[in-house]
């Protein structure tokens, strides 16, 4: 009885200095830690460019290491001439406002059917350029400002060698500071490593 | 309440995330202990450079607003 009491005893340890000590090594982890996101970008619509680039230009402000990869329609958010438009058909979500007019009108939410939407020649254009327009009254950047900041911040570009074979496309298209053509093997590895890891 | 700043950054008509970036480029050509004051038109930001600090460990020794504008003093770590 009492060999097995002693055998429970603990250790001789100084338990509050212990945990000061590991507190301590837990911070220094933690303060020396640089944060990092990873990004799948993978529409190419000008309101789906947004969220990306929007994303890694702010982590890349508070100091965070990120990587984008762009894979099917989002590598046309590399292209060195960006023409990016949006489309309303079969979007129900999209609010359509005008940019001009009196303030009622630009209030107004106009339910303009699929029909017309689908039938009426340069209708895309057209909801493009209204929302382009209201993007630049209301300070929103553009694409390509968000996108050099992007560049600027050393966010870290990459791309889908996968999807540009699968539409026919050239690397020639693209702008030069994409840092590498990779795929789906060669990303997950940095992904895995990241704190953040997003599907756009 | 007043404060000599370094420097001074309008970023008024901007939207999120612009305030942001211009605000870290901004202080980029600062040295530490240096001050900068911000103006902003957009309402985001208030909780934006207040996280933005807080993540950079930029001190943020003033925040106020005033008829639509937001004023910030943000000191370089």
């Amino acid at each position: 009885m009492g060999n097995a009491a002693k055998v429970l005893q603990e250790p001789v340890m100084d338990r509050n200095l212990f945990n000061t000590w590991f507190d301590e090594r837990i911070a220094e982890r933690e303060a020396a830690h640089v944060p990092s996101m990873t990004i799948i970008a993978t529409k190419g619509t000008l309101d789906m460019a947004y969220p990306p680039f929007i994303l890694s230009s702010t982590a890349a402000a508070l100091g965070w290491d990120v990587s984008v990869f762009f894979t099917f329609y989002g590598l046309n958010l590399l292209k060195k001439d960006l023409n990016l438009e949006i489309s309303p058909l079969g979007n129900p979500a999209m609010p359509m406002k005008m940019p001009v007019g009196p303030e009622w009108l630009r209030k107004m939410n106009m339910n303009i059917p699929n029909v017309v939407m689908a039938n009426v020649p340069g209708f895309e254009k057209m909801a493009s350029g209204m929302i382009k327009k209201t993007m630049h009254d209301k300070g929103v950047a553009t694409i390509e400002e968000l996108r050099s900041l992007c560049l600027e911040a050393d966010v870290k570009l990459v791309a889908c060698q996968m999807t540009v074979d699968l539409f026919t496309m050239d690397q020639s298209e693209f702008i030069p500071e994409i840092q590498d053509w990779i795929g789906a093997a060669s990303f997950l590895p940095t992904a895995q490593q990241a704190d953040v890891s997003l599907f756009i | 309440m007043n404060i000599d700043t370094t420097a001074t950054l309008d970023a008024r008509g901007l939207n999120c995330p612009l305030p942001i970036l211009r605000t870290k480029k901004a202080l980029n050509s600062l040295d530490s202990g240096d001050t900068l004051q911000l103006i902003s038109s957009d309402p985001g930001s208030v909780k934006d450079i207040d996280s933005f600090c807080k993540q950079t460990g930029n001190e943020l020794l003033e925040n106020s607003s005033e008829s639509g504008e937001y004023k910030f003093v943000i000191r370089k770590v």
